[in-house]
């Protein structure tokens, strides 16, 4: 999100209605000026092949089963591993943020752990797991906590004292200011911790089924790689771009709908 | 006719000067028959305070406050910047331990509910909608039956009914105090403490906040105890103007005058000068 995008519109400058493609124009443009070079023969079909090409080798997948089997599993496996991973962080975040004991015996071992990048544990995960489903879940739930983990800290942190002592004034019990004060104020930076959180999913989710999987989107490129399907690896990259797209967008309706009090979230 | 004179804001050095420190010696205990007497229908609490002592660390802020404020007076303190006012009123109000002396609110064992504060800033949840944040103010009741009507006539009370349903984001910086003074008013509290509620408004906001105070505090008739930075607005609304110096009450001054007074009357100009003499130490008033 950009600087000037995450202001609040001061003026509506477009019908509301054309507003909602509006963001689609550039890659529906890119794929026209790609299809057009592709029948022009300005890109060899080895290099690139044509939007239709693609959209083709997609179609077919589609009626054999393969492609949605392989979507199914990715799509599993990054929930699930998101799920737990970011369940783990959330919980430590909460923990950490809310108690000086937790994070005094913690903070400090996760933030060594977090400088070591996950990817690199790929060897010694494929040693502990095999290549089995574990493997994945690990290592996207490994992803998945740091971002989780920090965003919720800092917003726990980054609460407003005055308000949490008006809540302490006003009779708030423990669980009353944590529901009504500190956890909508730190609402915000979580979200921000959970987009964060979905784009390391697919990251590692990719990378670990291009390496070790015999099921997934990752392992059907890898697949068509060794087939010389190039459409179908096109195609598997172009999926990846629409999932991210549609995890982006849940995120942000489940913002828009938590955080309409806020003047940036008011009304998009 | 600018009659709203500010005490310096950043002059808290003066207060560790000699001269001042001596100045403090004036102190004059103040007789009970001094005091207006408290209205007889009054549900004010009355607050007794005995040799009060505040230090952080090496910092005495109090140094001995002796203080009886009868059930139902309107208490203005005034005195210089960092001399110790909101340390006070948070001591009053319980949101931090003395480190010596006792505060007591008259015989009753007064409840969480009857002691409220307003702060400087409105201090309202931005993620709840005007009502709810005014319900806040109810604390423990705020599941009986009959909360929202209570919110909902408080908000009444100071004028803004009609914004219940918005986000607090939207209002101005008058209409947000009003909404905290709501939800300090809808417990119905016995004792209400102001930390310079009014310190950050516009100054015709200000007057018409001002009114509206006086207007609740003459219809609940609860205790009231007002910081502020603004002499003319301690005279005007109070029945007593506290001044306090290094640590101590130096000054304990009765205003005798009728409501609804007259802003830029000659009486209160008067007194108004009086006090800030007093404040600015001798020699300096102007
Ligand atoms: N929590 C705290 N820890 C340490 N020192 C404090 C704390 N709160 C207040 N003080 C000190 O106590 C002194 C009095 O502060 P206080 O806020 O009561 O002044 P004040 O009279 O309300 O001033 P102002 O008119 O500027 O609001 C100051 O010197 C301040 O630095
Ligand atoms: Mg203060």
């Amino acid at each position: 999100m950009s600087l000037i995008e995450s202001l609040p519109k001061v003026r509506k400058l477009t019908v509301p209605r054309a507003d909602g493609l509006l963001p689609w124009l550039v890659p529906l443009g890119i794929i026209l000026i790609w299809q057009a070079a592709s029948v022009a023969g300005l890109v060899s079909p080895r290099v690139l092949p044509a939007p239709s090409d693609v959209a083709r080798a997609g179609w077919k997948l589609l009626w054999s089963g393969e492609l949605g089997r392989n979507i199914w599993v990715s799509f599993w496996r990054a929930s699930i591993g998101f799920l737990i991973g970011g369940g783990i962080g959330f919980a430590f975040g909460l923990a950490n943020g809310l108690s000086q004991l937790s994070s005094k015996l913690t903070d400090t071992t996760l933030q060594m752990i977090r400088n070591v990048p996950h990817l690199a544990l790929i060897p010694l995960v494929i040693l502990w797991f095999g290549i089995d489903e574990s493997a994945k879940l690990f290592l996207v739930a490994l992803g998945v906590f740091f971002p989780v983990y920090l965003n919720t800290l800092h917003g726990i942190r980054t609460v407003d004292p005055q308000l949490i002592e008006m809540g302490r004034v006003y009779g708030m019990t423990d669980g009353e200011l944590f529901r009504r004060v500190i956890f909508p104020g730190a609402l915000p930076s979580i979200f921000v911790g959970l987009r964060f959180a979905l784009g390391i999913m697919w990251l590692t989710l990719i990378v670990a089924e291009t390496i070790a999987a015999s099921s997934g989107l990752g392992y059907m490129a890898m697949q068509a790689r060794e087939f010389m399907q190039i459409d179908v690896v096109v195609l598997s990259i172009l999926i990846y771009a629409l999932l991210g797209k549609v995890a982006d967008s849940a995120s942000r309706l489940l913002e828009r709908l938590t955080l309409s009090w806020h003047p940036a979230f008011s009304k998009h | 006719m600018q009659q709203v004179l500010r005490l310096p804001v950043s002059s808290t050095e003066a207060i560790d000067a000699p001269e001042v420190i001596g100045h403090a010696e004036t102190f004059r205990p103040h007789r009970k028959s001094s005091v207006t007497p408290a209205k007889s229908e009054t549900r004010g609490l009355p607050l007794v305070i005995r040799d009060l002592r505040k230090a952080f660390g090496d910092n005495e802020v109090l140094r001995g406050i002796d203080l009886e404020i009868p059930a139902g007076q309107f208490v203005a303190i005034v005195g210089q910047s960092g001399c110790g006012k909101s340390t006070l009123l948070r001591l009053i109000a319980g949101l931090d331990k003395p480190t010596s002396g006792t505060i007591s609110f008259g015989d009753t064992a007064a409840r969480a509910e009857d002691v409220r504060v307003m702060f400087q800033e409105p201090r309202l949840l931005p993620w709840a909608r005007v009502l709810a944040n005014v319900e806040v103010g109810l604390g423990r009741d705020r599941k009986a039956a009959g909360a929202h009507e209570r919110a909902r006539q408080a908000l009444e009370e100071v004028g803004l009914a009609e914004k219940r349903d918005q986000w607090p984001a939207v209002l101005s910086g008058g209409q947000k105090q009003r909404v905290a003074l709501a939800r300090a008013l809808v417990s119905g509290p016995r004792l209400l403490a102001f930390d310079e509620p009014l310190g950050a408004l516009d100054a015709l906001t200000r007057i018409a906040m001002q009114r509206l105070l006086e207007r609740v505090w003459a219809d609940q008739t609860f205790t009231a105890i007002l910081v502020t930075h603004d002499v003319a607005e301690a005279v005007a609304l109070a029945d007593r103007v506290l001044v306090i110096e290094d640590g101590r009450m130096a000054e304990d001054i009765t205003v005798d005058l009728p409501r609804p007074r007259q802003r830029g009357s000659a009486e209160l100009a008067a007194l108004e000068g009086s006090i800030l003499g007093q404040l600015l130490g001798p020699g300096t008033t102007g």
